[in-house]
């Protein structure tokens, strides 16, 4: 950060700022507004500590009372997740929502932790380091809840993949979260890549992580017991995004106001794979009573979060942080983002134990006091106390809005407005509309991406992209294991955002129960406009309200999650875009079934029925068209399919399944037939009539519940036994053959694999190189 | 391992002669595949051991593999800092002394500015980091790490890197092709742009060996390529590299080892 | 053929791993003289015929736009080396 005129004044400002200094000048000008605080916010401060907030306090409320880090915008929506949850569904529950990140019990003792977080902003101004320390928070979350990290995904949205910008977006951010997890030995196993000109100035950068821990080795973020000892480890604090975590998420930036850029975090992948393992030590050895990371807000979070949770209070010497930039004040190492670092409270009789693994990873650390018994948390600056607050009141009693919201006006219109544009007629036409959706941005091969990614490290890896969920193994003697999806459709929920939340949810659902696994658990990162306008407001209380009831439904708990405001440039506001990540558990992953098919002669089944819903599709998208309402959505029949297409891994009925969803039925054949590059033969003129749809309609409508299988020829009678039992619409449309090399729809036309692979594998390389 | 990743790799031993090898598995801060590695030991029938390297103690192990990763964020350059540790020096004069060391990606770029195998690895000529499924050539099967491959023996096996285009002067290339010394080569297309599509190499003992891909990730059904070069396989079941670790427990028992 | 040098360092401010993980291994080897170590970058743009100020300009404008990042880098140095 380059020091101006105004931040060196700050500096001496912060610098003799104590409270007894505070009491005695009441009536000092502070900065409030300068650091993001109202000025309600700020009398409520003034009121909670009955005087004027020293520099420091200031700094701290200001920046945990920020959207980003007290979701005061956002609370009173999200109590839902936790409302709306049953006891039933919580029993595979280990920890909820309000740690760091949610733990569910997998069985046999182990126990997973998964979250999905943002980092959208940052990735915008520098995308490399924006995305890498993306990949870099989450990450530490997962560690900080005592777990091994054994996987990431990427769910990414770029804006028109032909804008100037886009490259350098794609670029920066996809060698960024390469750069980082690459060098942390975390498979990528996952993700979504998506292309609409509404996220132009506002990519969406959303990072999950998944770890793998014991039961016994579940931390908690608290600090307890009077006396333990508080250390600060990992990298030292420097400038890093001082006022990042609320001047980013509380501004909406135009690219020709370059004075609100905030300055950007580097991230240091080495230190935090040391990190990694360094702390990983501290757990096994237990020599660690809570843990927290440190993220936005740094220490500020880290101290008031760790004794607010516990029992007690804290008291730190903020001296002895050790600093990078000897020039901080004590504001900005409050305040300060510098990455790879964390904190822990440690008892006295530990402490010795802690060094000794310290110093083996060659980790900085330095101790900054201790648990009190005071209930106040207490900063001091070289003996003299700088912050006396309760802890409370700064990282959980900040304020709510509840703040007026409204339908927007140009709704109803907008779902009047059905797509009804010329369909393609005749084979020949329906041929070249499913190379083009093939080519197209959205639905491409992405491999362009995920090779830039390590799949393999670590060895556990049973699925990844492009399959429809990522799996790796947790325990190796028995094969249990888990998988992961996120799936997120923008413009579903532009057009009904109740909707689309639920349809996010149920695809997530579905590509889990499609790999085979049996879905646990879910994490969201809800992406959407400034909180400030009440149409989003409007935009985002229906999403949370969808996602919630239809977890209510499919008896899937929300285990925690991030919400990711402001996201709009210029005024427009991106498309509301809940991404849903869903966690299932395979027995044994051995069992996973992939995305394509591969041994001749085997059955192709589509299960479900299809209506005619091509509003909201990625073909209507092709044709420009948004409007209409998106694809109903019936979450009992998803949840029927999801145990059948479990039973059917699990018992070996079926080699290969793939879930439909953007692309219908044309997609879902194309990358099945691509996966192994194996053809088949197709008969859909059964189905059409059955479902009284054209071949076009059948192909390309996103009606959802759907999913294709190929059944071995063993296998058939069981399989449709299966399905008839359970009253689930099943029909045979035809089977793999290894040798024509192609899609054989038959009595209608052939589509070459070699023609289908070169439009599908061609996009992103002729855009990005 | 001191931390193993998740589970227990440990499998009960159904050759004792293989098992009483010990394969030493070094740990670099910044390592990554050091439980692939050990893990890919163990399938083979030996005993892994893991190694730090700040300690100057072989423990008594009678092969060495520097695993892949990113050691010290490979910021100077590639294997540039790990050359120096302490434990570098001991296999030093182990190799010296007839020691099997494989390198393994990061592991072959650490052997490299460690003076014990020629030439270095810069950039992909593509410039990314790349992880695809690689075919390869084995040129020279009488190594200590590749003795139980058929004469010019392909493998599949997973090549993922930023770093891994190797180079090294003509001279020096002329000795690597003369001397046999050519162990792995790029079947196809040249995938990052090596001199003359190399992917591995030996000292002229022969008992040090380099490769930028992965055998490590190519040893267990289920999680390995797709493909083979011995036909067709299953989901993940590509198992070509594991003849990498039962050629080095072969010889060491052969030579008379425990 | 005259050369134009540019120089961009990581702005002092702003983490540099690489220039850190470089300071720690130093004491390793022995070498312990120095307190810190940051590692920029070095560009060499080749000039064919005279470097005109036009010339020199555009340089200044490809260091401050494309070989720096002007968030976390600072361009420290753009000079004309003459034809050796």
């Amino acid at each position: 950060m380059t020091v101006s005129p105004s931040a060196a004044a700050e500096q001496k400002k912060f610098r003799i700022d104590t409270v007894e200094h505070a009491a005695a000048t009441p009536d000092t000008e502070l900065p409030w507004a300068e650091l993001g605080l109202k000025e309600d916010e700020f009398h409520r401060v003034v009121e909670i500590l009955g005087r004027r907030p020293t520099a420091a306090e200031l700094a701290m409320y200001s920046v945990m009372w920020s959207e980003h880090c007290s979701y005061k915008s956002s609370k009173v929506h999200l109590k839902q997740f936790g409302d709306k949850v049953t006891d039933k569904m919580k029993e595979h529950l280990l920890v909820g929502i309000g740690e760091n990140a949610g733990v569910v019990d997998i069985g046999e003792g182990w126990a997973v932790t998964f979250k999905v977080e943002s980092h959208n902003h940052p990735s915008f101004v520098e995308p490399y380091q924006g995305a890498a320390t993306g990949v870099g928070g989450i990450v530490r979350d997962i560690i900080s809840m005592g777990a091994r990290p054994v996987a990431v995904m990427d769910p990414l949205r770029f804006g028109a993949i032909d804008h100037p910008d886009t490259a350098r977006l794609v670029h920066g951010i996809v060698s960024g979260i390469g750069g980082y997890g690459n060098s942390l030995g975390l498979p990528n196993i996952g993700g979504e890549l998506v292309f609409d000109s509404v996220y132009q100035g506002n990519p969406l950068v959303n990072a999950l992580a998944v770890g793998v821990m014991r039961h016994e080795d579940i931390r908690l973020a608290n600090a307890s017991g009077a006396g333990n000892k508080v250390v600060l480890f990992g990298a030292r604090t420097g400038g890093d995004g001082i006022g990042g975590a609320s001047v980013l998420a509380s501004e909406s930036f135009d690219a020709d106001k370059p004075s609100k850029r905030p300055a950007v975090q580097v991230g240091d992948p080495f230190a935090e794979k040391v990190l990694i393992e360094c702390c990983l030590e501290l757990f096994k050895s237990s020599v660690v009573e809570g843990i927290q990371d440190l993220g936005a807000a740094g220490i500020s979070c880290a101290t008031s979060e760790l004794a607010s949770n516990g029992d007690g209070g804290m008291h730190v010497e903020l001296t002895n942080v050790l600093l990078r930039d000897p020039t901080l004040t004590p504001g900005e190492i409050l305040m300060s983002e510098s990455q790879e670092r964390m904190m822990a409270v440690v008892t006295p009789e530990n402490v010795e134990a802690f060094e000794a693994i310290m110093d083996k990873w060659n980790v900085e650390y330095s101790w900054l006091g201790e648990v009190t018994g005071t209930g106040r948390l207490i900063i001091d600056w070289d003996g003299e106390t700088i912050v006396d607050v309760d802890p409370r009141t700064v990282a959980h009693e900040g304020p709510v809005y509840q703040r007026p919201m409204s339908r927007p006006a140009a709704q109803d219109s907008i779902q009047a407005n059905s797509f009804n544009a010329e369909r393609p007629f005749g084979s020949a036409a329906v041929k070249d509309a499913i190379l083009e959706l093939m080519a197209s941005p959205n639905m491409c091969d992405k491999s362009w991406v995920t090779n830039q990614y390590d799949r393999y490290v670590q060895g556990n890896t049973a699925l990844a992209m492009p399959d429809d969920a990522g799996v790796v193994r947790v325990d190796e003697t028995t094969g249990l294991g888990v998988a992961v999806s996120t799936d997120a459709n923008g413009r579903y929920s532009y057009l009904n955002p109740y909707e689309g939340a639920k349809l996010a949810l149920a695809e997530s659902y579905r590509n889990v129960s499609t790999a085979g696994a049996k879905p646990l658990a879910v994490t969201d990162c809800l992406n959407f406009g400034s909180p400030e306008d009440p149409e989003v407001r409007w935009q985002f209380a229906e999403s949370v309200r969808g996602l919630a009831d239809g977890c209510r439904e499919l008896g899937v708990p929300v285990t925690g999650g991030n919400v990711s405001l402001y996201n709009q440039t210029g005024g427009v506001a991106i498309h509301p875009t809940p991404v849903v990540g869903v966690l299932g558990v395979f027995d044994d992953v051995a069992r996973r079934t992939p995305s394509g098919w591969r041994q001749d002669g085997q059955a192709i089944y589509l299960m479900g029925t299809t209506q005619d819903e091509l509003d909201g599709s990625e073909y209507a998208n092709l044709r420009g068209h948004l409007g209409g309402q998106p694809p109903k959505v019936d979450l009992q029949a998803e949840k029927l399919l999801g145990e059948l297409l479990v039973n059917a891994s699990r018992d070996g009925m079926i080699d290969a399944a793939h879930d439909l969803s953007e692309g219908g039925l044309a997609a879902a054949l194309s990358e099945m037939a691509l996966r192994f590059g194996v053809g088949a033969r197709i008969g859909l003129g059964e189905v059409c009539e059955r479902d009284g749809v054209d071949l076009f309609t059948l192909l390309f409508s996103e009606s959802q519940a759907r999913a294709v299988v190929a059944v071995a020829r063993s296998e058939e009678v069981r399989f449709k036994d299966m399905c008839s039992a359970r009253g689930f619409a099943h029909a045979r449309i035809g089977v793999v053959d290894t040798e024509i090399g192609a899609l054989d729809f038959q009595s209608n036309f052939t589509l070459p694999l070699d023609e289908l692979k070169a439009a599908h594998e061609g996009t992103l390389p002729r855009y990005f190189g | 391992m001191s931390t193993p990743l998740i589970g227990d790799f440990s499998v009960a031993p159904e050759n004792d002669a293989l098992r009483a090898v010990r394969i030493g598995i070094i740990t670099f801060p910044g390592t990554l595949d050091d439980r692939d590695a050990a893990r890919a030991v163990t399938i083979a029938g030996g005993t892994a051991v893991g190694l730090w390297h700040a300690e100057a103690n072989l423990q008594s192990v009678d092969a060495v593999i520097i695993p892949g990763g990113f050691s010290y964020g490979d910021y100077l350059r590639a294997g540039a800092i790990a050359r120096f540790a302490p434990l570098m020096e001991k296999v030093v004069d182990a190799a010296a002394g007839g020691m099997p060391v494989l390198g393994i990606c990061n592991g072959f770029q650490i052997l490299t500015e460690a003076h014990l195998l020629p030439g270095s690895m810069i950039k992909n000529n593509h410039l990314k980091f790349s992880c695809a499924d690689q075919l390869l050539r084995v040129e020279n099967n009488t190594t200590a790490w590749t003795n139980a491959y058929e004469p010019a023996a392909g493998m599949v096996v997973p090549l993922k890197n930023q770093d891994g285009q190797y180079v090294a002067d003509e001279k020096t290339l002329d000795e690597l092709e003369g001397e046999g010394r050519v162990v792995f080569r790029y079947d196809g297309e040249n995938p990052n742009g090596s001199r003359r599509g190399i992917a591995g190499i030996s000292n002229a003992a022969g008992n040090v060996v380099g490769l930028m891909p992965h055998p490590e990730h190519a040893v267990e059904p289920g999680f390995g390529p797709d493909s083979s070069a011995y036909g067709e396989v299953g989901l993940g079941y590509g198992t070509d590299g594991l003849r990498i670790f039962s050629s080095v427990l072969n010889s060491l028992v052969a030579g008379g080892k425990s | 053929m005259p050369r134009i040098v540019v120089d961009v360092m990581p702005k002092p401010e702003i983490l540099d791993p690489q220039g850190k993980a470089i300071a720690g291994a130093l004491p390793r080897l022995g070498l312990t003289g120095f307190a810190g170590v940051r590692q920029g970058k070095r560009f060499e743009l080749t000039v064919d015929g005279d470097v005109t100020p036009e010339i020199l300009e555009q340089a200044r404008t490809a260091a401050a736009t494309l070989l720096s990042n002007p968030v976390i880098e600072d361009v420290t140095r753009v000079e004309v080396i003459p034809e050796a």
